[in-house]
């Protein structure tokens, strides 16, 4: 076994037993144990489904601009989609259903969590691997063949499904209601299947954050990037469960013949549907039961990786710890209560509204706090304008941007006339997709000299950065301006409605396409620059190149099988000691004593 | 870098906030007193969010400016600052939370109208609005003023009855089946919503209030036009391929050309 040399900067560690490593290049890379390995493969796969999604997204654009335009190939790999590659409107809604859950399902809640979640919380709290190495390793391939019976729909006679990422039933559930058939059941295998191996991995985190943590680390020192998996864990084993359940029971409506979703007497193009006595509001209270705390999902992480970086270059402590900390427990708390908000205009009953509004109004409490938070740990700094740094403080405009909308959605009384328009469109896209991808870039960035011992090119990625920060503000800034036409939202052209052509919803609309089309080009640049700096990038000199102070920055880039090689390192302080006074450096590590940071370790103020 | 990141942001953030300022693309008027409630609930929230946003967006282009420059001496030791958290969060609070408490009297104005404390006016005009794949069906009761009663076998949309009304039951052979909706101004409007097949989303922008149609329940939406003029029903919950082509219009007409409309259907019925 390797030796791995303990860092200068531990001031004590404690020996373990070592685990031996992998011998066989399947079980080093492929059917991995490796906390590692398995991040990086949830990454890889992310950064699959994201370019598919993101063509996706091209396609629904080009559609709403040029609906009549014959698009070359198209015609070729989807002859009854495309005729001649002319994409037909429910081909529109296909893309737009796969584009909604690919980026859902496959990216936003894959590649924070089982990505970088996976690779760094084992060593940020000083474990060896996960709780259940082998659990990790079923989590992953589990969410591979997840990815693949979705993407299998696309193939399949009628084609993917046209009924939304939220499925609603009838349209979902009745066959004769759309051209599809055996599409949406490969959506809903997807997703059940997708839902069990989300559970496994949550099951995992939970117990890692839990149990593995080193010496001297409680959870009060935690980095809050893992306060954020850890909350995002216990988010995914309540919800992900209820999404199986009700995913099952549709499967089961479309192909057992049951009836959950679907009540009595349906008359679809003249024919009497057999189903009686079931509800398709129940389905709405299951997804959102399960798709509200998703939003959560998505973005906690993102939330942890921007605090981690903003503190880290502004080489000041996080603002306010225990609020932030707090903050991440209240929105992973609330986001279980709220998902009425997204049904105020269903037909449920509208006495409920209210407290799910007055519940969501609440949400904008805590979200607040880390707004001001993120501001304050700025304040006082002294910034360092790194790439990862560019990208979280991107984060924390986008945030603010896509969060305020919220605040006219989730009065029941003015989402009367948003529901369902280009409003919601932007308000989700820039904070649950933008801003959380935005967190992506920032922990590639910060991690990626951690995990490959190599830089990414910091002229690329800030090139990438200005790109895409105008980019995304140019895409959905203008969708609130539909939003207030009211452009309703799924619509495969505007050719139905007189108003939305004479509002000038094509001038905004050919803006938004031109401005994605710009963005999109630009993530080939974060591609190319990802892939190259793999084995052409600057080599990070040293273990810490960013003199930053949390457990990763101890042990080798790239680390080593089992991290800490033995030697864990013991806890000493909180994740963000910057700029102490009377310290010797402008940073204390968490593996830091007094004795190491202080030259006077008697005069220290202490923790 | 850091005067640029900060301009970036500022320009962003104006940029997104002017149209709303100019109203470049804007609601079209309401045509109800309801209406006008919400847009004043609508202009409160616009006012209390884009204070915040524009504040909060500043902030942070200052603090990237201020504290990217070359400063010396290290960075402030800072941890927090409690009695500014609290300000912050009872502040974001009242605002929020006080929003919602002061736009909630127009919801139930809009949508609690089966309370006994709503009763509907008696002269009201009811409407029975059936969603289907990918039209809106219209029912008028008739001169009799009873709509007739359904019967999904009689269901039959090449033979002119979508809505499977029985001709021979009580009150059903004067009822009036169209694909427009035609409305007296001022006058209470009662739109009765149902599906026959997916669901579907009763929307015209300006009456400010959809609701969906679900197959299996009624849903209900009062309202009292105050301007004549032609105004687009528009489908918003996804109901399949032909979502976007699902349109109808209102047309709010004088009492008169109503009554002679009405007259005029009812004529086609024999």
């Amino acid at each position: 076994m390797t030796e791995v040399q303990v860092s200068p900067e531990v001031s004590e560690f404690t020996e373990v037993h070592r685990h031996p490593e992998p011998k066989s290049f399947w079980s080093k890379y492929i059917f991995s144990v490796d906390h590692k390995v398995i991040g990086i493969q949830y990454l890889l796969l992310a950064v699959v489904a994201v370019f598919v999604g993101m063509a996706l997204s091209l396609l629904v654009r080009l559609r709403l601009i040029l609906p009549d335009y014959p698009l070359p190939l198209l015609g070729t790999v989807f002859p009854i989609g495309a005729p001649n590659g002319v994409m037909t409107p429910e081909f529109y809604l296909a893309m737009l259903t796969m584009h909604g859950t690919v980026m859902v399902f496959m990216v936003l809640t894959t590649a924070p969590q089982g990505g970088f979640g996976n690779y760094f919380l084992p060593i940020q709290i000083g474990a060896a691997d996960m709780a259940f190495p082998r659990l990790n390793m079923l989590s992953f391939w589990t969410t591979l063949v997840s990815f693949l019976l979705l993407m299998a729909a696309f193939f399949v006679e009628g084609g993917a499904p046209i009924s939304g990422w939220t499925g609603y039933p009838p349209l979902s559930a009745v066959p004769e209601a759309t051209v599809q058939g055996l599409g949406q059941d490969l959506w809903l295998l997807s997703i059940a299947v997708f839902c069990i191996a989300s559970l496994l991995g949550a099951l995992n985190f939970i117990v890692t954050t839990l149990d593995l943590r080193a010496k001297g680390l409680t959870m009060m020192r935690l980095p809050l990037t893992c306060w954020t998996w850890f909350v995002t864990a216990i988010l995914g084993l309540l919800a992900f469960g209820v999404l199986l359940a009700a995913g099952v029971l549709l499967l089961m409506d479309r192909n057992a013949g049951t009836s959950f979703f679907v009540p009595g007497g349906l008359v679809v193009s003249d024919k009497q549907i057999d189903h009686s006595g079931g509800s398709p509001i129940l389905w709405q209270h299951l997804f959102w039961f399960f798709g509200h705390p998703e939003v959560y999902i998505a973005i906690l992480p993102g939330m942890g990786v921007t605090s981690h970086v903003l503190s880290t270059f502004a080489r000041k402590t996080i603002f306010g710890y225990k609020a932030m900390v707090y903050a991440v427990l209240a929105i992973g708390g609330l986001g279980f209560v709220v998902w009425g908000h997204h049904m105020f205009v269903s037909g449920m009953s509208p006495y409920s509204a209210f407290v799910f509004s007055v519940l969501t109004m609440c949400i904008g409490v805590p979200s607040a706090i880390k707004t001001f938070n993120w501001i304050g740990t700025m304040w006082g700094g002294r910034i360092r304008f790194t790439s990862p740094m560019l990208y979280s403080i991107g984060f924390v405009s986008l945030f603010v941007s896509g969060g305020l909308s919220g605040i006219f959605l989730g009065q029941p009384t003015i989402d009367l006339y948003f529901h369902d328009t280009y409003f919601v469109v932007a308000h989700f896209h820039l904070i649950m997709g933008v801003a959380a991808i935005f967190g992506m870039f920032a922990g590639l960035t910060f991690w990626f000299p951690k995990m490959f011992g190599r830089f990414m090119s910091e002229t690329q990625s800030k090139i990438h950065f200005w790109a895409t920060f105008a980019g995304v503000y140019l895409i959905f800034g203008p969708m609130h301006y539909l939003g207030m036409l009211p452009h309703p939202r799924r619509y495969a052209e505007i050719t139905g409605v007189d108003y939305l052509e004479q509002g000038g919803a094509e001038g905004l609309h050919a803006f938004i396409t031109a401005a994605a089309i710009l963005t999109v080009l630009a993530q080939f640049l974060f591609l190319y620059n990802f892939v190259k700096s793999i084995y052409a990038g600057k080599e990070a000199k040293g273990r810490n190149p960013w003199e930053a102070t949390t457990l990763e920055w101890a042990i080798p880039s790239p680390p080593p099988h089992d991290n800490f090689g033995g030697k864990v390192p013991h806890v000493y302080r909180g994740p963000y000691d910057f700029s102490l006074k009377g310290a010797k450096r402008d940073f204390a590590m968490q593996c830091n004593d007094d004795k190491a940071v202080f030259p006077r370790p008697e005069a220290a103020s202490g923790d | 870098m850091s005067f640029a990141l900060a301009i970036v942001v500022w320009v962003i953030t104006l940029a997104m906030a002017a149209p709303f300022v100019t109203q470049t693309w804007w609601m079209p008027d309401s045509i109800t007193a309801l209406g006008d409630e919400i847009d004043v609930a609508f202009n409160y929230t616009l006012i209390g969010t884009g204070v915040i946003f524009l504040l909060a967006q500043f902030a942070l282009g200052y603090a990237v400016w201020q504290f990217g420059k070359k400063r010396s001496g290290p960075a402030s030791d800072t941890h927090g600052n409690d009695k500014l958290e609290i300000l912050w969060t009872t502040a974001a609070l009242v605002i929020f939370v006080g929003l919602t408490f002061f736009s909630y009297s127009v919801w139930a104005e809009t949508r609690f109208i089966e309370q006994k404390s709503m009763q509907p006016t008696e002269d009201r005009l009811v409407i029975e609005v059936t969603g289907q794949q990918f039209v809106w069906n219209m029912r008028y009761a008739g001169a009799d003023g009873v709509f007739g009663p359904t019967d999904i076998d009689l269901i039959d949309d090449a033979g002119g009855n979508p809505v499977g009304v029985d001709r021979s039951g009580a009150g059903g052979a004067d009822d009036i089946m169209v694909g427009e909706m035609r409305v007296p101004v001022n006058r209470e409007v009662e739109v009765v919503l149902k599906s026959k097949d997916v669901l579907h989303n009763f929307f015209v922008p300006e009456l400010r209030i959809k609701l969906d149609t679900v197959p299996g329940l009624v849903g209900k939406l009062r309202f009292t036009p105050n301007k004549e003029g032609r105004y687009e029903i528009v489908c918003s919950e996804l109901c399949g391929l032909g979502h976007y082509e699902m349109t109808a219009f209102l047309h709010v007409v004088s009492e008169q050309e109503y009554d002679d409309w009405i007259a005029e259907q009812a004529e086609y019925l024999f």
